[in-house]
């Protein structure tokens, strides 16, 4: 920061300094006895699986959740942190891992909600000074070497463009420390890296960065010292060097290390690559939604997995609503197996044999205010229970506790809120749900989003499982490690158009990156023509 | 037809108005919080029957109308009790309050008066004659007709306004409504402005009802406000949450209703009943057929808990 606070208590106090963190929620211990030094000037990573406790310990610094027990320092002098105002005061920002902006404000509406003036006729009466949080709000951005539009609205901006906006709240009140709870999860590659030059920036300006994070690469290309938690509490803490950040043996033995702290074994491997795909599982023929999407022309056969690679909103979202059944189809036909679909609804679709891990989980997976037997049985409800005129309590907990199992999904109990899970563990738990289902086409849409290592681990083997069980699996990622590693074959989406379609063994970051941007000439080689085949039928 | 369509009906539609626009101001900036008020029916009410009572009590009108507003404060109060601290469900605690305002005004008029369902006339606001104004040519007609609180009505629309989308203080009482918990990270204390919001709300849905008893006839009748605190919602609904437009609707209404009114005088042939249904009437239409969710607070109606 440009205005550094006077630092009174000796330079080589640490930034933040949490003492013997404990916080139990009923019987579970998210931290227990937690003690994390960052130092000043540096970028600190926290990593760990889900539940691990990284959150809680972050929001007990952010000042949202109270400590049961343990002390608070920020430069040497220990601070009581009973609000999210008391951390503001004490120089601390978070940028939450889902934005906190109001859409129907404009950018710079949702900085003045954050500036808060001091003396009550400025609030209540005065009008509020939008030229001047304007004007400041430019040179934040400048600073930051961040374009952003402070008129806008937020709700018409962009992922990485709202995510911007949430660093300059966090930075409003001259924020010393500034905590990025998995800042590049819904990232493009590209917003991701710009996200990471920006943290450096805020090292060099002199900030505090905690950066808490599943990803290695970018763990192991930006922080200067790490903290891993495990179960609660600190299992490993170790500095990065600059001759740990090049490719070679000394970064790969660190990366092993790490995830051995992290998940409590080596990480998994990837799955094995397919046999020879079988006959066509989903077929589909020209189809669009006549706006975003079309006209696409794609098949999944019998073992194999497909992934429909490409920046997030080119119309991958509407292609899965588009299988599924929960978008009209205006353009073209959908066939699975054999059967045309393409009038059917959901569940002829479902029923027929298709599986969902839905992309939005909590709009269209799980009901939130329910507990986690009831949304392990949705969709088995009726025909799979056994009984037509209600619900066999016990099959229904004896189905939940299987998946749990199967999934090792953590959770306080069977009866319990699924709210109450983390989100890696309910995403566990509804791609628990869908692979019972035993489809024979499965759409993943993104079913890593979120989650460790470990659990990413374990759904890539399911789906392999799965597609090694003789079913097609059609995967939509963001993430081009993730599909390079899991796929038999990748497509790239752009602007609703299927543009380059490569076996995954050919394939490379650069040419689908140009792909996924059109840097690169489609290819259409792959692609089947859509008008001869609409003809034909 | 000029009979009908004159400067009287426009006069009479401004009073007619004032009740409404005061409700439908209590109502936006409880809905702009983020919470529903269906209860301004009952505010209106007890605020009705308090301004008469005070005012027969004391023989003034004014400390009549500050009484009405405090009981409406009171009423807020309890139904902000329900809603934001025990998180009753909202429809379900404004409904009771609604009951609650009709059955005990309607109980405490013989208790008080000794007659069943009606009042004395007691000291009511006067019409002011506004100096300069009351001697314009055509117009100079309104202004002896009017009372302080028709003025205080549109004043206090221009508060509202002011207070909801120029000050700091409305940013912060638009965001609980769009999202608290949004609202929640940035600091703003939710819970304590969802409830002085409900405060103001029952404060004005009061000040309409006693605008009601108090400026127009001097006296209460139970259930006196005949629905109008549904109509100031439905303003609300049909103006977007937007102070201008739910205030032009209000008018509208109000046009209607006191054409209504001169109708049943001169025109006998059509209904009576027909014509005191008009305005309600034109309600149901404009809210079938104008009104988008897209214009609605985003988190109206959730309650709001910290993890």
């Amino acid at each position: 920061m440009t205005t550094r606070r006077p630092v009174p208590a000796g330079e080589d106090s640490p930034a933040v300094r949490l003492c013997d963190i404990t916080k139990t929620y009923d019987a579970f211990r998210a931290n227990d006895h937690v003690t994390l030094d960052v130092a000043r000037g540096t970028i600190h990573g926290l990593l760990g699986e889900n539940g691990a406790g990284k959150s809680t310990l972050m929001n007990i610094l952010n000042g949202s959740v109270r400590p049961d027990g343990g002390r608070i320092e920020v430069d040497g002098r220990p601070v009581r942190l009973r609000t999210t105002s008391d951390a503001r005061a004490a120089g601390i920002g978070m940028v939450h891992q889902h934005f906190s902006l109001i859409d129907r404000l404009t950018v710079v509406e949702n900085l003045a909600l954050v500036a808060r003036p001091s003396s009550w006729p400025r609030r209540c009466v005065m009008p509020v000074d939008l030229v001047g949080i304007e004007e400041r709000a430019r040179l934040l951005a400048d600073r930051l070497r961040f374009a952003v539009d402070p008129r806008a609205r937020c709700g018409s901006l962009g992922v990485g463009a709202r995510q911007r906006v949430e660093i300059m709240k966090a930075l409003w009140h001259h924020a010393q420390v500034v905590i990025m709870d998995e800042p590049t999860a819904s990232l493009s590659p590209v917003e991701a890296q710009e996200l990471l030059s920006t943290l450096l920036t805020l090292r060099e300006q002199g900030a505090t960065v905690i950066l808490i994070s599943h990803k290695m690469p970018e763990i192991l290309a930006v922080c200067d010292e790490v903290t891993v938690l495990r179960d609660g509490r600190v299992s490993r803490r170790l500095s990065i060097g600059a001759d740990d950040r090049d490719p070679g043996p000394r970064r790969d033995r660190l990366e092993a290390d790490l995830v051995q702290a992290m998940i409590g074994r080596p990480r998994p491997d990837p799955p094995a690559r397919a046999a020879a795909p079988g006959s066509p599982r989903l077929v589909l023929h020209g189809v669009g939604d006549g706006a975003r999407v079309g006209p696409v022309d794609l098949s999944v056969h019998a073992g194999e997995i497909v992934a429909v690679a490409g920046v997030e909103g080119n119309g991958q979202a509407e292609l899965i609503e588009l299988i599924v059944g929960v978008r009209r189809l205006r353009t073209g036909r959908v066939l699975l197996g054999s059967r045309d679909v393409s009038s059917d609804g959901p569940r002829t679709r479902l029923a027929c044999g298709l599986g969902h891990i839905a992309e939005d989980r909590h709009a269209a997976a799980i009901a939130t205010r329910m507990s986690v037997t009831a949304n392990a049985a949705f969709g088995f409800v009726g025909a799979r229970m056994g009984r037509r005129w209600w619900l066999p309590a016990r099959t229904m907990r004896a189905h939940a506790g299987s998946i749990v199992d199967r999934m090792s999904v953590r959770l306080p109990g069977l009866g319990a809120n699924i709210e109450g899970l983390s989100g890696g563990n309910q995403q566990k738990l509804v791609v628990g749900r869908e692979l019972a289902r035993d489809p024979s086409v499965l759409i993943a849409g993104q079913p890593t989003r979120g989650l460790d290592i470990g659990a990413a681990g374990d759904v890539h083997r399911e789906l392999a499982a799965l597609r090694d069980g003789g079913a097609g699996v059609l995967l939509v990622s963001m993430d081009l490690t993730e599909v390079l590693a899991v796929a038999d074959r990748i497509v790239v989406m752009r602007s609703g158009r299927i543009v380059g379609d490569v076996p995954a063994a050919d394939a490379d970051v650069d040419t689908l990156g140009g792909w996924m941007t059109g840097a690169q000439p489609s290819e259409q080689k792959g692609v089947q023509p859509s008008e001869q085949k609409l003809v034909g039928a | 037809m000029s009979d009908v369509l004159n400067l009287a009906w426009v006069v009479s539609a401004i009073t007619l108005a004032t009740p409404l626009i005061l409700a439908m101001l209590g109502g936006l900036i409880s809905e702009r919080s983020g919470v529903i008020n269906i209860g301004l029916e009952g505010q209106m009410l007890v605020g009705a029957f308090t301004g008469v009572l005070v005012s027969y009590l004391t023989g003034s009108a004014v400390l009549g109308l500050a009484a009405a507003v405090g009981a409406g404060v009171l009423c807020g109060l309890v139904f902000a009790a329900l809603t934001i601290g025990i998180h009753a469900d909202q429809i379900v605690a404004a409904t009771a309050v609604n009951l609650v305002g009709a059955g005990l005004t309607a109980a405490l008029v013989p208790i008080v008066w000794g007659v069943d369902g009606i009042s004395p006339e007691v000291a009511r606001i006067p019409a002011v004659s506004v100096p300069g104004l009351s001697s314009l040519p055509i117009l100079g007609d309104v202004f002896t007709k009017l009372t302080v609180l028709d003025y205080a009505a549109f004043g206090l629309a221009v508060a509202v306004w002011w207070l909801l989308f120029r000050t700091h203080l409305g940013l912060q009482l638009r965001a609980c409504g769009e999202s608290p918990e949004a609202a929640d990270t940035a600091g703003v204390p939710v819970r304590r402005l969802r409830v002085v919001a409900q405060l103001c709300a029952g404060g004005l849905a009061a000040l309409g009802g006693a605008s009601l008893s108090l400026a127009t006839i001097g006296l209460f009748v139970a259930s006196m406000s005949q629905g109008r605190g549904f109509l100031a919602l439905a303003a609300l609904l049909f103006g977007k949450w937007r102070v201008w437009p739910a205030v032009a609707v209000c008018l509208l209404f109000s046009l209607v209703d006191a054409l209504q009114l001169r109708l049943q005088i001169i025109e006998s042939a059509i209904p009576h009943e027909l014509l005191i249904a008009l305005p309600y009437l034109l309600a149901v239409l404009a809210l079938a057929t104008f009104v988008g969710r897209a214009a609605a607070p985003a988190a109206i109606g959730r309650p709001f808990t910290r993890r």
